[in-house]
């Protein structure tokens, strides 16, 4: 809002011409109202009944740039209207009264108004309404991209244009923000290449398994932490495919990464700590590099507590449910504890669900530790990292590496490579050592994570089997775990080289925290998978994306993408964990598992699904996790 | 030349007093100010606008007050609040500040109080209507008589 808006009439006349909805059952103040706004040079509508107000924005949503309205009418209460412009046309409304009570204007604030004028009107303040429109357009421009992107410096292109005539644009944009985001987000991932505003609208891009096969390999090939959307389009050399596009799958399938490295890693703490945890696991801290995998804690207390004391990190915001499903994120180093992100209450619950991986738990929490699984996966494959296959202990530990990384991860580390989610498989593999943690869980979360990966990256595929898998391995597991956590340490650290030193950090603590560190990333995958929930939780995007999504942003469309990604499925032979296989599940995963159990569930669907290929949206798929169980 | 002058003067002496009287305050000004060529008549408009609404407001008070089985003061209250509203946008201050005691009389749900301000509101509305009338009719005549309306100030 600078003086040169107002100058530059030529370019943009606005605010001149802005066009504003008066509403007022006072004849009096709305004629005087009506003058005022003429005189300020404003477009200007007038009703004395909201009714009428209402059906008048209804049938345009774009005639409109302002609203003011009185709050005491006759028909409807001023703040009733308020609420309603917000929410459905999103307008900016100013709120009008004789009457300056303190708590009434509090009232018109919490209810949305972008400001509250006293009767009689000035001219002066009448001047500067202007103010709200341009403000909202920024402001949803911005949301819109930071959204997408944690804080995608977009700039102004979009509200540039958004202000004045693109209003339509923004605020239609803002609507379906959730669908531009998707589009959008190549803007937060590329903010230069995309100029655009929101308002441009391409066309969606369906992510069809061949596509997101495409180009999971391509990221492998470059590295998930050299994949950078131009070299990825190129080297998948599809036709009609924009870097933008390029930049939002890749964007999402990091998140996905994160998820379910971050999942993993709780799971199998949780699994480890917790064995039933299952929520908690999950929460793995939303992956986006929530990297709580506190959870790691393995033992059950650990992962009952880890969980609990694994504040969801804000991302994971679903994983905060109170479920608090620890794993969210794999917690900073040291904290890994299970992350179990579902503290209290869950806990006990998760420990029971992490076998069962169908765990409760709520949002994404095991989803979130899958993908961090699976990302962990990733990097390895594509670093060649199979840690995996080098931990020295049995399988486990390779597993570990993986899900330590995964779990670690604050797995933001990872999904920002987006490693592919290929390392579903190393992370379930991961996890699956993690499980000695539990034996039980670790299974469970092996499996769990094994989905989860799966689920998301559509690789999930062996989920089921994993599951299954995950459950011998379990005791296997457990032997395998104590040897492993030693191995997994280590090379966890290796592991996540590649997408972070946080992982390392968190492997290591996770196997600090619980005798199980790594297993903790087992449990976590037990968790993941048992979290669905959480693991999915896409961390925090959530934008169409469910919880569950671990994969969304990678998987639903990846789900061949992922499979051939370097993917490879370490491990499944041994405990199941992870199996990795990429299961064209279409990372079913419900959005919202609620919990493991949804995870698991989801999991499971997606084995059963198999084939399916995600659709190609990453908003939520339902991702099947449930349950590598 | 003279008329036009003494219905200039007239006019000045009408308002000067209308405010010194506290039935007007700035806000009136204000909406004498954004009167111009493209709404001459936006004074009188929004005057009789206020008188119209002014009567409706006072009818439905006095219903309400009226009944006898059990005064709604919700109603009362919120003709009142809009009553006030109204005055305080075309500047009517006597009116406005009636209706402010009103609300009180509301509140506490005063039956009594509030039909003395009732008594009030109406007597102050009626005066005024009446110098804003006065006003209006020399501000035709002064036009009518080729003379411009002097500022208020």
């Amino acid at each position: 809002m600078t003086v040169e808006r107002i100058v530059s009439e030529t370019k943009d006349p606005f605010p001149v011409g802005m066009r504003v909805l008066a509403v007022d059952d006072d004849p009096t103040c709305l004629l005087l109202l009506e003058t005022l706004l003429r005189r300020c040079q404003y477009h200007v509508t007038t009703t004395s009944q909201a009714i009428t107000a209402l059906k008048m924005l209804r049938e345009n949503k774009n005639m409109f740039d302002l609203v003011i309205s009185d709050v005491h009418m006759p028909d409807m209460d001023g703040f009733k209207l308020l609420e309603l412009v917000g929410l459905e046309m999103d307008l900016p409304v100013i709120m009008l009264s004789a009457n300056g009570d303190t708590k009434l204007v509090m009232k018109g604030i919490t209810h949305g108004a972008c400001d509250y004028l006293l009767k009689p009107v000035r001219i002066e303040e009448l001047k500067n309404i202007w103010q709200h429109v341009v403000r909202r357009k920024k402001f949803d421009r911005k949301d819109r991209n930071n959204s997408d992107s944690k804080d995608k410096p977009h700039a102004d292109s979009g509200e540039a244009a958004g202000i004045g005539k693109a209003d339509n644009n923004v605020k239609i944009n803002k609507k379906r923000k959730d669908q531009n985001e998707d589009e959008d987000e190549d803007l937060d991932e590329n903010g230069h290449d995309n100029d655009d505003p929101s308002a441009q609208k391409k066309p969606r891009v369906v992510w069809s398994v061949e596509l997101h096969r495409k180009f999971v390999a391509a990221v492998n090939q470059l590295g998930i932490e050299k994949a950078v959307p131009k070299k990825i389009l190129e080297l998948m050399n599809v036709e009609k495919l924009t870097r933008e596009n390029v930049a939002s799958h890749l964007q999402k399938f990091r998140l996905y990464l994160k998820r379910i490295s971050c999942v993993a890693n709780q799971q199998a703490n949780m699994a480890a700590a917790v064995g039933t945890a299952d929520s908690s696991y999950l929460r793995m801290g939303s992956l986006n590099g929530l990297g709580n995998f506190h959870a790691f804690a393995g033992t059950d207390q650990l992962h009952n507590a880890a969980f609990r004391s694994f504040p969801p990190s804000g991302v994971l915001g679903r994983l905060n449910t109170p479920a608090g499903l620890g794993i969210r994120g794999l917690p900073s180093p040291g904290t890994i504890q299970l992350g179990h992100a579902q503290n209290s209450g869950h806990s006990s619950n998760d420990q029971s669900k992490l076998q069962s991986l169908v765990p409760g738990n709520h949002n994404t929490n095991i989803l979130q530790g899958m993908p961090m699984s699976l990302e962990l996966d990733q990097l390895q494959n594509n670093k060649g990292v199979t840690h995996i296959g080098e931990l020295p202990t049995a399988n486990s530990t390779a597993v570990f590496p993986v899900s330590g990384s995964l779990i670690d991860s604050r797995i933001a580390g990872f999904s920002n490579n987006s490693l592919g989610v290929t390392s579903n498989s190393l992370m379930l593999e991961g996890s699956s050592q993690q499980a000695t943690l539990h034996a039980s869980n670790l299974r469970d979360g092996v499996s769990s994570i094994g989905f989860q990966n799966v689920n998301t990256l559509s690789d999930f595929a062996s989920i089921d089997p994993l599951s299954s898998q995950l459950r011998d391995s379990k005791a296997d597991l457990q032997g395998q775990a104590a040897p492993i956590n030693c191995n997994a340490g280590p090379m966890i650290r290796s592991v996540p080289q590649e997408w972070n030193a946080p992982y390392q950090s968190h492997l290591m603590s996770c196997s600090v925290n619980s005798s199980i560190p790594v297993n903790g990333a087992m449990v976590q995958l037990d968790q993941c998978l048992d979290r669905n929930n959480s693991i999915f939780h896409r961390t925090m995007d959530s934008d169409s994306i469910g919880p569950l999504n671990f994969v969304d942003p990678l998987s639903i469309e990846h789900s061949e993408g992922l499979n051939s990604a370097a993917m490879k499925p370490p491990v499944i032979e041994k405990e199941g964990y992870l199996m990795y296989q990429p299961r064209p599940h279409g990372n079913h995963i419900p959005d919202n598992i609620g919990s493991l159990e949804d995870l698991a569930s989801a999991m499971m669907k997606q084995d059963r699904d198999k084939g399916n290929p995600t659709n190609g949206n990453f908003g939520h798929n339902s991702y099947s996790h449930r349950t590598c169980i | 030349m003279d008329v036009v002058n003494q219905l200039q003067r007239q006019f000045i002496d009408n308002s000067a007093s209308l405010h010194r009287e506290g039935f007007l305050d700035d806000q009136f000004t204000q909406l004498q100010k954004l009167q111009d060529e493209n709404s001459p008549d936006f004074v009188v408009e929004v005057a009789s606008l206020f008188f119209e609404d002014c009567e409706k407001l006072i009818n439905n008070m006095s219903r309400a007050l009226e009944q006898q089985q059990g005064v709604d003061f919700k109603q009362v209250d919120a003709s009142v609040h809009q009553l006030k509203g109204s005055s305080s946008s075309i500047g009517a201050v006597r009116v406005k500040n009636i209706c402010v005691a009103f609300r009180s009389f509301c509140e506490a749900q005063n039956r009594e109080g509030c039909l003395r301000c009732l008594q009030q509101v109406t007597h102050e509305y009626s005066l005024l209507k009446n110098k804003l009338q006065t006003l209006f009719r020399l501000e035709k005549q002064i036009l009518a008589a080729g003379g411009s309306i002097p500022g208020v100030e």
